[in-house]
């Protein structure tokens, strides 16, 4: 696999032409710059021609797989199709070549969308007040958590220091209660894999600030006793915080906001159509309930006389968690993907997302354990812990590379042995849900009669299967530069 | 609804293998009382010709967009070479996921080993992370890791530092029960650095400051002590200067949208992190490494995961997992388009529009409340008052921000301007009458 480095040619001249030639020489510059701040080392960057850059990361493309490839059936990621309208509207020169500091009289088309989006979020959510600041699910989190934090400081109350997590919990919960300087305390599951209340009242006492859930859990399945749930935290005096990564399993049909939460995230990069970009940018904009709007962060977009404005008033605010509004041009994309869809068109994507994990689901356990065998919500969670042969889900993760499908997220959530994940989505049709079930009755029956082929997937990718233990022992982070003369 | 194919009958079908009657009763483990107090958004749907045009409609609202910027602040309006929307309007790119599956994430994988490699260049760094989710957050996260190491409960931060790194520093800080000490800057513009504050466990410092000015960071690592030193810069302006690696920065962060993003109004951004190998451990975020695979090739995948929140959860250095993986593509092919001469050609020319307006605005009796040395922003205080000539740039077309934007650094009666290469003669010159008359 070369890079881009291995290619540097052999000459040393700067192709330059990108940008007009500078005037000055090098003496003009050392006249008003001290010597010390100049750089004095030449960048290791290779100088080659646009042809050569352009081959060398056409290539490195089609060792990629993406949602335009094929099934993308990754448990919680939600890798739905993502919309060509948004990626142009997206890319428009009147919304991109916009500065951030730009007088908002200047910026009033961006600040309309900007307002709009918010204003449906919070519809979508059945909640008082939405920030887009937020740039990513786990920052979201993160934000929802500053704002816990707030909401207990400006009452007085700075002895709430915890916050509970059922043990199904996404591992960046407890690590975003943790950077707001939480204490975590894991809530286990019961047998159906839901939230034991018992153990839950067991710890919710003055020392608790919150409690942060996943709605449906990570198991796919929703929560029956999410009211009695969230009853018995605010009895506490304590909050409720919804991870929304999962919305997809009831947009369109009913609101964390009617279900007790007090803040909510999305991920407008799974429930909204926005493409995840190899990983980011996203956007995780957050819901709140009335209590908790005066603390949102800083600036607010206000409508004033009829135009849009930027409002820094807030005194009670978190502050601000983004150097400016958030990611606009991800907020563009998921603004025009609500207009497209509609109230309808909306309802449509949790049905048939819901309808297509249950489809797979009544099929896929013929043929792999399912664990928590119940009506399940957009994903469900098989095991590999039955495998023969020795065989490990990782193994049925590679084969599925073979057969051109991406693999599901393996090994998550914790609580399932060797746990397939599998979410997928509301834009699979049947044809493509047939195939994807096909391909791992097949892996199912090469387990038992052709163990090899498993071990020794993938055949067909770009590389065989990668040693993860050799690049986390011996780390090889950059290029190795030949030493210098 | 146009992406999703499915009709009435196929839904009856798949039901049946279900084993339910009807599609609410796919939801009928969601609570009665929660179902009916649903509310709709009041949103009708529109085809796609319709979205588009009303998009089209919004981004016409956008006066900015047509106007001359003159703005930056830490997002700044530099040309990206076209052939980097080409390559980052490959889908096989942008609707992938993390790169949990290495074996088919090539393509991601190994932009982003190129990507730490470049970052690593720039800063003089020994170690960079895939991306961070902006120059803010990777500022914030530097001071907690620094914190995490350090344990000094305090940090020293430049009050040239920008506002945007400022109030996100402030947020983080609070939250995580860090005191933030300031240090002042002088007539120069450039930060007192001769007395630092003791027991920090970081001083913080932005290089060009908010001022636009160049700290000089000779020698600061030696006062610092303990402390971390830890410089947020402009990577393109490092195409000309020399980086804080090489004056001993325990942590280099930056905004990389100068680097191949469009302002977007402030987002996506690009967080830059590169640090000292000894703290790999220590860092947040995302980070690729070359590996071998079962034949013996050499591939890459993500390394140093055990730091991560999926294994170490509440004890993970950070929460951060989605980062800005398709803006460090971006800049990772902006920089390969340039090269090594044609960053030091894009850098050099923002040097000389910057000096050059700057050098004819003196001469026209302009005055500059900062002395110290600059790359392509400068606070200038105008002829006839700063509220004056922003209304003459206004009325001609220019994007600039207001005077009172600067007081937050104590400045009165003056303007922040950035001159990028986009900048052209003309639009110098008259930037120059309206501030300071045509001499």
């Amino acid at each position: 696999m070369s890079t881009l480095f291995d290619l540097a040619s052999s000459t040393r001249e700067p192709a330059g032409g990108v940008v007009p030639r500078p005037r000055w020489t090098d003496e003009e510059v050392a006249a008003r710059l001290d010597g010390r701040l100049l750089r004095r080392r030449a960048l290791r960057l290779p100088n080659l021609p646009e042809g050569t850059v352009v081959r060398h990361y056409t290539r490195l493309s089609k060792l990629n797989y993406g949602v335009d490839d094929g099934i993308y059936p990754l448990g919680s990621c939600t890798m739905k199709y993502n919309p060509k309208l948004n990626e142009d509207i997206a890319r428009l020169p009147g919304l991109t070549q916009v500065h951030p500091l730009a007088d908002a009289s200047l910026v009033q088309g961006t600040l309309e969308f900007l307002a709009e989006l918010t204003r449906l979020l919070a519809r979508i959510a059945g909640m008082a007040d939405v920030t887009l600041q937020p740039v990513a699910g786990a920052h979201g989190e993160l934000t929802g958590m500053f704002l816990f934090k707030k909401y207990f400081e400006s009452r007085g109350e700075t002895k709430r220091v915890r916050i509970l997590l059922p043990d199904s919990a996404h591992g960046t919960n407890p690590a975003s209660a943790a950077v707001a300087g939480f204490e975590v305390t894991e809530i286990p599951s019961n047998a159906s894999g839901t939230v034991d209340l018992a153990a839950l009242r067991a710890e919710l006492d003055a020392s608790v600030a919150g409690i942060m859930l996943t709605v449906p859990n990570t198991l796919g399945i929703f929560e029956e006793s999410i009211l009695d749930i969230t009853a018995a935290v605010h009895e506490a005096g304590a909050l409720a915080y919804f991870d929304g990564a999962n919305l997809n399993a009831y947009i369109g049909r009913a609101r964390p906001g009617d279900m007790g939460a007090d803040v909510f995230h999305f991920n407008l990069h799974k429930t909204l159509s926005t493409p995840h970009g190899g990983g980011g940018p996203g956007a995780g904009p957050v819901a709140v309930s009335a209590q908790l709007s005066e603390h949102l962060p800083v600036p607010r977009i206000v409508r004033r006389e009829g135009k849009y404005a930027l409002d820094w008033e807030a005194p009670a605010s978190i502050g601000s968690v983004h150097s400016f509004y958030g990611n606009v041009l991800v907020a563009a994309r998921a603004y025009a993907y609500l207009l497209h869809l509609g109230d309808e068109g909306l309802r449509a994507v949790s049905e048939n997302a819901v309808l297509n994990a249950n489809y797979l689901q009544a099929r896929l356990k013929n043929s792999f354990p399912l664990p928590y065998d119940r009506l399940c919500k957009h994903e469900f969670v098989l095991s590999g812990g039955e495998l023969p042969n020795h065989l490990s889900t990782l193994d049925v993760a590679k084969r599925l590379i073979d057969y051109g499908i991406h693999p599901p997220t393996v090994y998550f959530p914790l609580i399932v042995r060797e746990a397939m994940m599998i979410e997928p989505t509301e834009t699979e049709d049947r044809a493509a849900l047939d195939r994807f079930v096909e391909v791992m009755e097949t892996i199912a029956r090469e387990a038992r009669d052709e163990p090899d082929r498993l071990r020794e997937a993938p055949i067909k990718a770009p590389v065989r299967r990668l040693d993860q233990t050799l690049a986390a022992r011996s780390p090889v982070l950059t290029h190795p530069f030949p030493e210098e003369a | 609804m146009r992406y999703i194919q499915r009709d009435s009958m196929e839904q009856r079908k798949m039901l049946e293998t279900v084993g339910v009657a009807s599609l609410d009763a796919l939801f009928s483990d969601i609570p009665r009382e929660v179902l009916s107090r649903f509310e709709p958004i009041g949103l009708p749907g529109r085809s796609e010709l319709e979205v588009f045009e009303h998009f089209s409609r919004l981004a016409e609202a956008n006066g900015a967009a047509t106007g001359v910027s003159l703005l930056g602040g830490g997002v700044y309006d530099h040309y990206v070479p076209r052939a980097v929307a080409h390559v980052l309007g490959r889908s096989e790119f942008y609707t992938a996921y993390t790169p949990y599956q290495p074996e088919i994430s090539q393509g991601t994988l190994t932009a982003m080993f190129e990507f730490q490699t470049m970052v690593c260049e720039l800063t003089g760094m020994e170690i960079a992370n895939a991306s961070m989710y902006d120059g803010a957050t990777a500022l914030a996260e530097a001071v907690l890791m620094a914190n995490r190491i350090r344990g000094y409960g305090r940090v020293a931060v430049s009050q040239a530092l920008g506002a945007p790194l400022r109030r996100v520093l402030d947020t983080y800080c609070w939250a995580a029960g860090i005191e933030v000490l300031d240090v002042p800057f002088g007539e120069s513009g450039q930060t007192r650095t001769e007395s630092l504050p003791a027991d920090v466990s970081a001083f913080v410092i932005q290089s060009p400051n908010a001022l636009g000015v160049l700290e000089p960071l000779n020698g600061v690592k030696d006062r610092l002590g303990q402390a971390f030193l830890v410089v947020s810069t402009y990577p393109l302006a490092l195409g000309l200067l020399e980086p804080p690696g090489s004056f001993g920065a325990d942590v280099v962060v930056g905004e990389g949208q100068s680097l191949g993003l469009p302002m977007g109004f402030g987002g996506p951004l690009l967080g830059l992190f590169a640090t000292r190998k000894e703290y790999l451990r220590q860092i947040p975020g995302r980070v690729a490494g070359r590996t071998l695979d079962a034949s013996g090739a050499v591939g890459y995948t993500m390394a140093a995961q055990t730091r991560e929140q999926h294994i170490r959860r509440e004890r993970a250095t950070s929460n951060i997992c989605t980062n800005s993986a398709l803006c460090a593509l971006a800049a990772t092919v902006y920089l390969a388009i340039l090269g090594s001469g044609g960053l030091r050609q894009v850098a050099q020319l923002n040097f000389e529009r910057a000096h050059d307006l700057a050098e004819t605005l003196a001469r026209r009796g302009c005055t500059f409340p900062f002395d110290g040395p600059f790359f392509n922003e400068f606070v200038v205080r105008p002829k006839d008052g700063a509220g004056a000539a922003h209304a003459r740039l206004t009325a001609a077309g220019f994007v600039v921000e207001a005077s009172q934007a600067l007081t937050a650094y104590g400045v009165n009666d003056a303007l922040r301007l950035a001159i990028t290469e986009r900048r052209t003669d003309e639009e110098l010159r008259r930037v120059a009458d309206l501030l300071g008359g045509t001499s």
